[in-house]
């Protein structure tokens, strides 16, 4: 057992900490989350240059033969500089269902160019009404001689504006699948907006789309498995990011603490405050082991063990970061809830991550109803 | 990054359980698992089994005849130990007098003292908290005077101690006295050791919540106590006193015993049965299972980062030892506090007598009912968590002014 990372991991660590510091200041990533794409195309390249897109990739096809701790590492520096780019939806869930589930072909055609930083792909899977859970899907396949059609609405589907390319769940005759679809297909309609965080998400329209035969991924009606493992690989993602996001969020606050005055004397010495920034520190601790547990169960050849291990981490993680956003904020009274300082920007984007790819209620009845089984 | 123990720690693993499984007394176990009343003899006798197995004391180095194992053996041996029912190794002489006398006690003391905790012979309590000084520890008043005579040098001891675990059973008490009252309050404090027969101790219990008798009062007048039995230096004991602290926080996660009584409250709510079905079925009781769980999952892996740190720097565990406390004692108390839930009306029967190791049960009464005895005393009893190793608010202290500098 060793919870270290290897000096390949810390040299990525550093460089990603460096590049945050010096080439993602808040106010040029305020500019980018007001700009017409939402995210720097220039830091996209660098992350190619970095190697992160190509990081869960086999090397066979581009990549790096990373792991979900890797993954974890890159996520966390994302987290604490608040990084806009899709990379979550592009690399970690579409790049990594690509990489399990698609064909030679279809590897060979995608992952070399999401690593390169020349094609962007997004997960066009939830619908209105489905909430989180990942088989309620409306849209249809239709067979016919040149592939399928495709018909349907898919909901706040994350990075779509700059996708090149969805990742589309549909039912066919066999039950559901997973076809890709190019962003300008004919049929296909987008409605793009920002979401709270600064990032860019779309509604999709689909009225016919034909796809042809090579755009299913998968085996048909095979493709909840799929989804199920992109999403928990996501997740686990997403709980790295909170993890750095929360980390940040200490750091700010506790160096607000020891400056900010009143009644004579720096607030961090009103005992309190200290409590509440004991809370955050612990909630922060014990957020980082659940998000280890995630990242180290998330390669798990058995599904049951990893869903529930993601579940579980997502919950508590999720809860976690609702308690480090609230204080955060809290804690730097008037300017805590104002545009112009960064501790609000941080809790929404902790906030946003709760609720994407189900909430803590929805992961605790998810890891609470394996408690039926054991 | 790897989360699996190591081929060596697994076989170690296979090591411990296998010793259990061949010298842990199954009616010891039994009441341990049980959650019957302990005794005396039932510490002290698996004390002496673990002493002959060269396992007496698994945090010591191996000069004293401790184990010399690392943080991740110790912490494999105590889940083992909790997994089969084994008694928790009293803490007051192995892991609270033992390092400080080892670390500050001269090399008579040391000779005199340690064989006899690591063998089991002397039962050690504690003598820190007064009614007067509580959390406010170095404001504590009973005094100490130096006397020379004809006999040798003496302390006179005179004051009282409270909130004192199993004193009753002791051999010796380790005491913080006021030898001084010059200069800051945390400078006047020594560390003596002191023989419960000494004429002049009196200990009087205190009776918890759960109707039991662990904790008591220890009154000294006029005790006499050689001044051979002076830790280190006269009006040095505060730096003792924090040293022992921090040895007192390792452990205290208690990851081992609440992954035990977790999956005992999970029986419990299959067992129990809630308009005609498992009360596990009961999706509003299921989460909370659940939330205690995450809780738990959580804890056991800072805990093995702590221990992992500890390891490669070869030190006692820092302030971060505040975090498992806190968690490790809130955890205690929600498990003990869903385990009285999951009894239901039988939650409520007060029965000290189904405490008894040899309790047949009541035929008049459901089985599981026997358990109402230990499970609502528990949940009394285990208040207790976040009040005593320096309460869960001194810990948040702890963390605000030694990690964050607040």
């Amino acid at each position: 057992m060793n919870f270290n990372y290897t000096e390949e991991q810390l040299a990525l660590q550093d460089t990603l900490r460096r590049f945050i510091a010096k080439d993602y200041a808040f106010e040029h990533r305020r500019a980018l989350a007001n700009s017409a794409d939402g995210f720097d195309r220039a830091a996209w390249k660098t992350f190619a240059d970095f190697g992160i897109l190509a990081l869960p990739f086999p090397e066979d096809f581009g990549g790096l033969n990373g792991n979900a701790v890797d993954t974890m590492l890159v996520m966390e520096m994302l987290g604490r500089g608040l990084a806009l780019e899709p990379y979550v939806s592009s690399v970690v869930l579409c790049g990594g269902m690509i990489r399990d589930a698609g064909s030679q072909a279809q590897k060979e055609a995608l992952l070399p160019a999401i690593a390169g930083g020349e094609m962007m792909l997004a997960l066009a899977h939830h619908e209105a009404g489905g909430r989180y859970a990942l088989d309620r899907v409306a849209t249809t396949a239709a067979a016919n001689g040149n592939g399928w059609q495709l018909d349907g609405a898919k909901a706040v589907v994350l990075g779509a504006p700059s996708a090149d390319k969805f990742l589309v769940s549909a039912r066919d005759g066999q039950g559901l699948s997973l076809f890709l679809v190019d962003a300008g297909a004919p049929g296909l309609t987008l409605r793009g907006y920002p979401t709270q965080d600064g990032a860019r998400a779309a509604d999709i329209k689909m009225a016919g789309v034909q796809v042809g035969p090579d755009a299913l991924v998968g085996a048909a009606g095979d493709a909840l498995a799929s989804i199920e493992r992109g999403i928990d690989y996501a997740n686990a993602a997403l709980c790295a990011e909170a993890v750095g996001i929360m980390s940040a969020l200490n750091e700010i606050t506790l160096e607000y603490l020891k400056t900010r005055k009143q009644f004579g004397q720096p607030i961090g010495k009103f005992q309190a405050l200290q409590h509440r920034m004991a809370d955050m520190v612990i909630a922060t601790e014990q957020a980082r082991s659940m998000a280890t547990l995630a990242a180290v169960r998330a390669d798990s050849a058995d599904a049951a063990a990893r869903s529930r291990a993601v579940a579980a981490a997502k919950a508590y993680v999720t809860q976690s970061a609702r308690l480090v956003g609230q204080q955060a904020v809290q804690l730097h009274g008037g300017m805590g809830v104002v545009d112009e300082l960064n501790v609000g920007h941080y809790f929404k984007r902790l906030t946003m991550i709760g609720l994407t790819f189900g909430d803590a209620d929805y992961h605790l009845g998810k890891f609470s109803d394996t408690l039926l089984a054991a | 990054m790897d989360l699996n123990f190591t081929a060596e720690e697994q076989a170690f693993r296979e090591e411990v359980r296998a010793f259990l499984s061949a010298r842990l007394p199954a009616e010891i176990s039994r009441k341990v698992l049980g959650g019957k009343r302990m005794e005396k003899n039932d510490f002290v006798a698996w004390q002496k089994i673990l002493h002959q197995q060269g396992w007496g004391a698994v945090a010591w180095p191996t000069n004293y005849g401790g184990t010399g194992w690392n943080p991740v053996q110790q912490h494999i041996f105590e889940e083992e130990c909790a997994d089969a029912g084994a008694p928790m190794q009293l803490p007051f002489g192995l892991k609270m007098v033992a390092p400080v006398i080892m670390a500050f006690g001269n090399a008579a003391q040391q000779q005199r003292f340690l064989p006899r905790i690591i063998d089991g012979t002397d039962w050690w309590c504690q003598g820190y908290s007064e009614p007067g000084s509580g959390s406010d520890l170095a404001s504590l008043s009973t005094r100490a005077h130096r006397v020379e005579s004809a006999d040798g040098d003496h302390y006179v001891v005179n004051g009282q101690k409270t909130w004192n675990t199993l004193g009753q059973y002791a051999d010796w008490i380790f005491c913080l006295v006021r030898t001084s009252s010059e200069g800051r309050q945390q400078a006047g404090i020594s560390f003596l050791l002191i023989d419960m027969k000494t004429p002049g101790i009196t200990v009087r219990p205190i009776i918890m919540m759960d109707g039991e008798h662990e904790i008591n009062e220890v009154w000294f007048e006029d005790v006499r106590v050689p001044t051979a039995n002076l830790i280190g230096e006269e009006n040095k004991g505060w730096t003792y006193a924090k040293f022992l602290l921090g040895h007192e926080r390792t452990g205290i996660a208690g990851v081992g015993r609440s992954k035990r009584e977790l999956q005992k409250l999970k029986e419990l709510a299959k067992q129990e049965s809630a308009d005609g079905r498992p009360l596990i079925e009961d999706q509003r009781f299921r989460d909370r299972i659940a939330q205690v769980e995450l809780e738990l999952m959580a804890l056991e892996i800072t805990n093995l980062r702590v221990i992992s740190a500890e390891g490669e720097k070869q030190r006692a565990p820092g302030p971060e030892a505040s975090i498992l406390k806190i968690k490790g004692s809130e955890i205690q108390q929600m498990l003990t506090e869903l385990q009285m839930q999951a009894l239901g009306h039988y939650a409520l029967p007060y029965l000290p007598e189904a405490l008894d190791a040899d309790w047949k049960g009541d035929p008049m009464m459901p089985a599981y009912a026997d358990d109402a005895a230990s499970l609502s005393g528990h949940y009394f009893n285990y208040r207790k968590t976040s009040i005593y190793g320096g309460s869960n608010e001194i810990q948040k202290n702890i963390i605000s002014q030694m990690i964050l500098g607040l």
